[in-house]
């Protein structure tokens, strides 16, 4: 039942509103509204009940195993959110001034340096409000730094074809045509490829390491030589951060610009889609093109940089600054963890999926890069099931759904065939992993038994498997009341 | 070790288990000369106590101020349930819903929250939110340029514009060559005059962009200018405030034909100031540009067994299937905001939103008439205003302003900065959030501050 559904005429939470609506006899008639909008007219239990209700039609870290690959959906520790939401911190305006948040820009600067230090990056903005938008901030200081230098002959981009979506989406919508270049068997990026597309038009490459496929990218110093000596930069994709912390910093690689995602490597929450924080951190020559604002020190008092401090910066990523609060979060976090737990951040990543892939590799599941090590994540292809028994990874998924542990990423990376992404996160404990790869064996039983009771799956979820296709041909996007 | 559960017994079974000496070995693919140190720059863990302390102490530092400052951000009452309910797990550490059947709480609420929007915007098509309300108009501006039939890639702002938006559309569409013309505002009325926009017809552009309020809480002519635009071969795209809407005309009434796209920052629905996020931004549109639309979407559709269900749709405009030739890069929403304003909305319903509507603006208008009996303070502009009006103080803003927040007021927002020859001009609001007695007491301060400098002005040497 929907929310509208719960509602009759005259009904309202008395508690919420002001008890006396003003006359607002100033406004001109014809700029008015002259019927209301149809919104819920409902009591406070009402909401809260249909609401609570709702949410526990949801998966989730709290409620369950998530082991999404590419996303890290590990522990959201609670106070994180707690201390983020103290009432000086949310109270306090955007457009306020500096000295009415010095506890506020103090937290948010020594985050500011603390990633610097993670990455080994020159400098850092917190700007950027989601991963993608931190790619979106990354190329386009690529784009301002060739044009500064009057080298406008650079149009594109390569991207590896194991790359996210947003690598290639986000090259676009900076104006640029993306090259893309092949993997090799191992998954490392193809050489060869890289060296025939590189060139006067290179402005850049993209890269993720850990790639998508789960393993490290072994030859980035020749990959770095290739792409600088051509006059391009590198960009590194800090979705797989979390594999490497306290390892292995991007700076030290030698890429030029990266951005990180908070809500992955510093745990704080992707609250079923968003708000995300995609902090950038650039070397020393693209320092100037940062995107505003971000946070300056100078003697102990701390203010926002703004277009006067910074008149090459590529500019504003939103109106206020950013994901202020999601920022606040990953900076208790990085509090609590300091060095030493960030260090165990990719340690205790890499054990479980190292554990986890060998375990499911003794239990008849195909590794997609059996020899190679795995970093935070790994992929298993079902590509053999799929032929024998018509079980796909897709079936295969909704399945384990019915066993109580969210599925794995499907059909990513694109280049291997019917492929579960599985990434357990450090913060699982081996009784978990356990649990999760005797599910994997018996769905697989199922699949090799009675591959219908599979393909229908799920069975025991709120709702049985939904009807995708009809969804995009008869778009329903918004109730009507029948 | 924090939020790692491994005891010693399971890290040995697992080593053993891979085959591996230890933890480092998992790393032997990564080049040695490559690998880094002990990360000296961050500081040593803390316990929660502790820093839950030192968080309690910046908070303290920081303090609570008495604010009269909207611009785009505003306070509103949040009730107490909308909080506590978005900070459930099961929406709070969810992930977008990928998996539709263990996901319907999110999807639900989503196809909940797009219907909202329809409504309040009165347009057909809804998406599940952007980043915020200035990315949120350059992505309509990227629609409107992408879907438009002449071809443009230029883009009608009005000055009356927030700033900021303007600043974050510019940031973002520079990149495609797409071209932002400023148009200029009355001195007098403080919004966009239908003469302004003479010199512009017969030229092609992909849209005109019309604020309502606008940046001055002015209130627009939006049926004139919509036409126009229409009758110019451009599309409409509104920015609104959400709240304004339980008040004022829907964009989708707006002129002859209704807007075509509308934005806007979905803060005052729910979510807390916060230094500035997250909020989220909506964005609706008419139903012959829904493929045109960035970002996630909610549709309804059926189970095998022809039960109602909630999936995500549309999803061949996205980055992860489109790749390059995707909509936009975004692939997130403001999923936890969505939540609280779908929740804020429904505890508030329509007439409570309107309340709180009007609540503000009656507030507002004491404390513009309080603040204009003041000797030296006149109001900027004389078109109709919807909470939120532009002063002139006759001294510079930005010294009236520190002596407030001196007095524990922050007394609005100095335009100076944005706007050249308005440098004694402040933007104020006064939302439902303010009691006659915070509404005198700014006055009793502005009076006093401004009759202090009348006698004795700052020395010159000193400015």
């Amino acid at each position: 039942m929907l929310i509208f559904e719960h509602s009759h005429a005259g009904r309202r939470a008395q508690a919420q509103a002001p008890q006396q609506a003003a006359a607002a006899d100033d406004l001109p008639a014809e700029l008015l509204r002259q019927e209301a909008p149809g919104l819920p007219e409902t009591s406070e239990l009402d909401v809260v009940r249909h609401y609570t209700r709702l949410s526990q039609k949801n998966f989730s870290i709290d409620t369950q195993f998530y082991p999404l690959g590419s996303c890290t959906m590990k522990y959201n520790p609670r106070v994180c959110n707690s201390l983020a939401m103290l009432p000086q911190f949310l109270s306090r305006h955007p457009l306020a001034d500096a000295d009415t948040g010095q506890g506020f820009l103090a937290s948010m600067h020594e985050l500011q340096e603390m990633l610097k230090e993670v990455t080994g990056m020159a400098g850092v903005s917190l700007a950027p409000m989601a991963g993608a938008q931190g790619e979106f901030a990354g190329v386009a200081m690529i784009r301002a730094y060739h044009e500064l230098r009057g080298d406008s002959e650079r149009s594109e981009i390569i991207v590896p074809d194991a790359a996210h979506g947003t690598n290639p989406a986000t090259a676009t919508m900076c104006g640029y045509t993306v090259r893309e270049i092949p993997t090799d068997r191992q998954g490392n990026v193809d050489i060869e490829a890289l060296k025939a597309v590189v060139g006067p038009k290179t402005a850049g490459l993209m890269l993720t390491n850990p790639s998508t496929l789960g393993v490290f990218e072994k030859t980035i110093v020749a990959i770095q030589k290739i792409v600088h000596e051509a006059g391009g930069l590198t960009y590194y994709d800090g979705a797989n951060l979390n594999a490497i912390l306290g390892r292995v910093r991007p700076g030290d690689m030698g890429f030029d610009v990266i951005h990180m995602n908070l809500h992955k490597t510093f745990s704080t929450p992707h609250g079923g889609g968003g708000p995300g924080a995609g902090p950038v951190g650039v070397s020393e020559r693209l320092k100037p093109f940062l995107p505003i604002p971000y946070v300056v020190e100078d003697k102990g008092f701390y203010r926002w940089a703004e277009e006067a401090d910074c008149p090459q910066s590529i500019g504003r990523m939103s109106a206020f600054g950013g994901n202020m609060g999601v920022l606040m979060r990953a900076y208790i976090y990085a509090r609590l963890l300091g060095r030493e737990g960030m260090h165990r951040v990719a340690d205790y990543a890499a054990l479980n999926a190292n554990y986890l892939a060998v375990e499911l590799n003794k239990a008849g599941f195909e590794l997609a890069f059996p020899e190679r090590r795995a970093s935070h994540e790994f992929i298993v292809t079902l590509k053999k099931l799929k032929d024998e028994t018509g079980v796909s990874a897709m079936d295969f998924a909704k399945r384990l759904l019915d066993y109580g542990y969210h599925a794995p990423t499907t059909y990513f990376p694109l280049l291997v065939p019917e492929c579960l992404l599985i990434e357990p996160t450090e913060t699982e404990s081996k009784e978990t992993l356990d649990g999760f790869v005797a599910a994997m064996k018996a769905v697989k039983q199922e699949a090799e038994a009675d591959a219908e009771l599979v393909k229908s799956a799920p069975h025991t979820l709120p709702a049985k498997r939904l009807d995708d296709v009809k969804a995009a041909r008869e778009l329903d996007l918004a109730w009507k009341a029948a | 070790m924090p939020f790692i559960p491994h005891t010693q017994e399971d890290v040995a079974a697992m080593l053993a288990s891979i085959g591996a000496q230890s933890i480092e070995d998992l790393f032997d693919e990564i080049p040695a000369d490559l690998k880094c140190g002990g990360l000296e720059g961050v500081p040593a863990g803390e316990p929660e106590m502790a820093v839950t302390r030192l968080m309690h102490e910046r908070a303290a530092q920081d303090g609570f101020y008495l604010n009269f400052i909207g611009a785009g951000a505003y306070e509103h009452h949040i009730p107490a349930a909308v909080w506590q309910i978005v900070t459930r797990g099961e929406y709070y550490s969810a992930y977008t819903p990928y998996q539709a059947e263990a996901s319907q709480g999110t999807l639900q609420l989503i196809y909940e929250y797009q219907t909202m929007m329809t409504r309040l915007t009165g347009l057909d098509v809804s998406n599940a939110s952007l980043y915020d309300g200035a990315s949120g108009l350059a992505e309509a501006v990227l629609m409107a340029v992408r879907a438009a039939k002449n071809g443009s890639r230029r883009v009608l702002v009005p000055g009356t514009l927030h700033p900021r938006y303007r600043a974050v559309t510019q940031a973002v569409v520079k990149n495609q060559n797409i071209e932002l013309v400023e148009l200029p505002f009355d001195p007098a009325s403080g919004i966009t005059l239908l003469d302004a926009l003479k010199s512009y017809e017969g030229q092609p552009s992909a849209a005109l962009v019309i604020a309502q309020p606008n940046f001055f809480g002015a209130l627009e002519a939006v049926d004139p200018l919509t036409d126009w635009a229409h009758a110019n071969g451009m599309f409409a795209i509104a920015v609104v405030n959400p709240l304004s809407l339980a008040l004022l005309k829907a964009p989708g009434q707006w002129g002859g034909a209704g807007a075509d796209i509308c934005v806007g920052d979905g803060q005052p629905l729910g979510v807390p100031l916060a230094s500035g996020g997250p909020y989220f931004g909506f964005m609706t549109c008419k139903q012959a540009l829904a493929r045109q639309m960035p970002g996630r979407i909610v549709g309804r559709t059926v189970d095998r067994d022809g039960k109602s269900g909630f999936v995500l749709t549309l999803q061949a405009r996205e980055q992860h299937i489109r790749r390059a030739k995707a909509t936009s890069n975004i692939c997130s929403n403001q999923g936890l905001l969505v939540t609280a304003a779908t929740i804020h909305m429904s505890l508030l319903g329509a007439e409570g939103l309107k309340r709180v509507a009007l609540a503000s603006h009656a507030n507002t208008k004491v404390l513009i008439e309080k603040l204009c009996a003041i000797p030296g303070v006149t109001r900027a502009f004389n078109a109709p205003f919807f909470h939120e009006a532009v002063l002139r103080v006759g001294s510079e803003s930005g010294e009236v302003l520190r002596a407030l927040r001196a007095q524990g007021i922050l007394g609005g927002y100095a335009l100076g900065h944005d706007f050249p020859g308005m440098e004694d001009a402040i933007l104020v609001c006064a939302t439902e959030t303010k009691t006659g007695s915070d509404l005198d007491r700014y006055a009793q301060q502005l009076e006093r501050i401004l009759s202090r400098r009348r006698e004795a002005p700052p020395c010159a040497y000193k400015s």
